[in-house]
């Protein structure tokens, strides 16, 4: 393997204090992810694989250990770097969806153009072409609830993408879906990490699993399996 | 710096107050009426403060008045007050004589009588004076006409009704050469005056008889008073521009017929017109700010209505606050988005509010018969205000949503 480390998380640990309890999410976790992979985390619930998408997004900091994120220590990042580095950097897709019901699927794809700053008419045509891409040309102007569960995701998706972010995080992204468009929903993903695009999906689901190439698994906090296919 | 431009900021705000028109509305509503109230009651204030200032003005602007005082030193037995007597005759002839720039100077007494008429009776002001007493008040004669000064140098029983009195005891008929009886003494009417309406406080200036000054002194007032004493002497200023300078002249005048000496108290007192003004105006002033102050409390509860329904939106759209963050919005845009959102709500209740204030305001002055004033400063003040009304009510709603944790949000259901 020569392909430069995008991601390097050494000796990565996650506590929380609960109460009185101290819960250990991530346990001393070391991991490597190169730009092109595509990674699927799997793990039972509470194995501390949202914890790790969680900090590999930016939205969390690591209690102690590092991470680097093409050299840079997103660990040592403050809020308003986070938040770019979230913008710029980060594709984000989720369970379920999170798209703002006011707006109609162009606004939401353009949302994260608006917080990086991109000006409205190049932010308008780049909404565009994204949705065109994930085949929803003709839905533009539709609002999320006039869109079907696979329509949504794939709106979703496009938004993902508005910023050209180097890694996709999707978070159980077929949760939701019926298993057909699922499928359709796994089969993009495929297509984007063939393009290039870093993709780590976060599922419980092994057929999920099955379409990325490379596969973590995750209990009580440790990775317990890393298999490349 | 934020990299989303302010202007897509405001976007969010208002899609999220147009997302919700009602409750919008309803939010507002408390600054609306707070905002409403404040310009209406400053509006009313201001149209108060200037009929106050076209009737005292009506009086004639050029008017100086001169009224005894007792001088609060100097010992010896002290009257009540308005007792002093210290304005004579001999002032009058004294302020005519020396004080330049003077068009009229006339002094008066006066005191309340009964006075009947083939069987009506009414109570009246009767008022001894001389003839530049017209001119020092700017009276005209309706009908009939002025008695002269022979008349009141011989004290005739002649008199010159206002037209309230010469409706009560005539109603329509004319009464020049009628005769009337002011405290049994019999008087011929030889002319009625032109109205002057109701004074600023209410009071009817046509509700008065005129009568020489000699006349009254002698028959209606009577022993209460020395011979020679006047009430109020009335100077007018041939001009505006001289007015204080005529009425620097009449203390230095009085001041030496009265011989007092240098920082001995003045036993008289010279008020124009203009101080007056100043004072009623001051007075009405500060009843205005009262009654704004109180009407600025319900602006204060408006921006708790602001306040409580901020909170209860972060609530409902954490998980849109949450995933702003995700998708990369600072802190600061999510604070500015919540903060927008709370001025604009109160801001638009202010446009609102200043528009119904003035109408209401209008409308008041309308049915009063009032002057409509409109205080120009009031619609800065009324938009300045109402958007710190949503900052500050804002502020604290914004600060939650921007302290809220991405990840706990975007669970939130």
């Amino acid at each position: 393997m020569t392909s430069p480390a995008m991601i390097e998380i050494e000796a990565l640990s996650k506590t929380y204090v609960m109460g009185e309890e101290t819960v250990t999410a991530l346990d001393s976790v070391d991991l490597t992810i190169t730009r092109g992979e595509s990674l699927a985390i799997v793990g039972p619930s509470g194995s501390g694989k949202s914890t790790l998408m969680n900090i590999l997004g930016g939205l969390d900091r690591p209690s102690r250990g590092r991470y680097r994120f093409e050299g840079e220590d997103v660990g040592g990042f403050s809020d308003d770097q986070l938040a770019d580095f979230r913008n710029r950097r980060i594709g984000f897709v989720f369970q379920s969806f999170q798209l703002l019901p006011r707006l109609s699927a162009l606004q939401n794809v353009e949302l994260p153009m608006i917080y990086g700053g991109v000006s409205p008419g190049l932010r308008r045509e780049r909404a565009a072409a994204l949705l065109q891409r994930v085949g929803l040309g003709s839905r533009m102007g539709h609002r999320p609830n006039q869109l079907s569960g696979g329509q949504q995701q794939r709106v979703a998706i496009a938004r993902a993408l508005a910023n050209q972010p180097d890694l996709l995080l999707a978070d159980e992204p077929t949760g939701a879906l019926d298993s057909a468009t699922g499928v359709e929903v796994l089969s993009l993903f495929r297509e984007l990490n063939t393009e290039g695009l870093t993709v780590v999906l976060v599922t419980h689901d092994r057929g999920v699993a099955d379409a990325a190439r490379r596969r973590i698994a995750f209990r009580d906090g440790r990775v317990i399996e890393d298999v490349r296919s | 710096m934020s990299r989303a431009p302010a202007s897509e900021i405001i976007r969010f705000a208002a899609g999220a107050i147009i997302a919700h028109p009602l409750r919008s509305g309803l939010t507002s509503l408390g600054v609306v009426i707070g905002v409403a109230a404040v310009v209406m009651m400053t509006s009313i204030g201001l149209g108060a403060q200037k009929r106050v200032t076209d009737t005292i003005t009506g009086l004639g602007s050029n008017l100086i008045i001169v009224t005894p005082v007792q001088p609060r030193s100097g010992g010896g037995v002290m009257g009540g007050a308005g007792s002093s007597q210290s304005l004579t005759d001999s002032d009058t002839e004294a302020i005519l004589r020396q004080v330049d720039g003077v068009a009229a100077v006339a002094p008066a007494v006066n005191g309340m009588a009964q006075v009947t008429a083939e069987g009506a009776n009414w109570n009246t002001s009767v008022v001894g004076v001389t003839p530049s007493y017209l001119e020092a008040r700017d009276l005209v004669i309706e009908s009939g006409r002025m008695f002269d000064d022979r008349e009141t140098r011989q004290g005739r029983k002649v008199a010159v009704l206002g037209p309230t009195v010469a409706t009560q005891l005539w109603g329509e008929a004319d009464p020049i050469g009628k005769r009337i009886r002011i405290r049994g003494t019999p008087f011929e009417v030889v002319g009625v005056l032109g109205s002057k309406g109701q004074s600023s406080f209410g009071r009817d200036q046509d509700d008065i008889i005129l009568a020489p000054l000699e006349t009254v002194r002698s028959r209606i007032i009577g022993r209460r008073i020395k011979a020679d004493s006047v009430q109020t002497i009335y100077v007018k200023a041939a001009s505006e521009e001289e007015l204080t300078l005529v009425q620097e002249e009449i203390d230095s005048v009085l001041r030496a017929e009265h011989r007092i000496q240098p920082g001995e108290e003045d036993d008289f007192q010279t008020q124009n017109l203009a101080s007056i003004l100043e004072a009623s105006r001051a007075a009405i002033g500060a009843f205005t700010v009262l009654l704004a102050a109180i009407a600025a409390v319900s602006l204060v509860v408006g921006g708790v209505g602001i306040m409580n329904i901020m909170l209860v939106a972060v609530t409902e759209r954490t998980r849109e606050i949450g995933l702003r963050m995700a998708l990369g919005a600072r802190r600061r845009d999510v604070l500015t988005q919540f903060a927008l959102e709370s001025v604009a709500l109160s801001l638009v209740g202010g446009l609102v509010g200043l528009g119904i204030g003035l109408l209401g305001a209008a409308g008041i002055a309308a049915i009063g018969d009032w002057p409509f004033a409109l205080p120009t400063w009031s619609i800065p003040v009324a938009l300045g205000f109402s958007s710190l009304v949503g900052l500050i009510f804002g502020a604290y709603p914004a600060w939650r949503a921007a302290r809220l944790d991405p990840i706990e949000a975007l669970r939130r259901e």
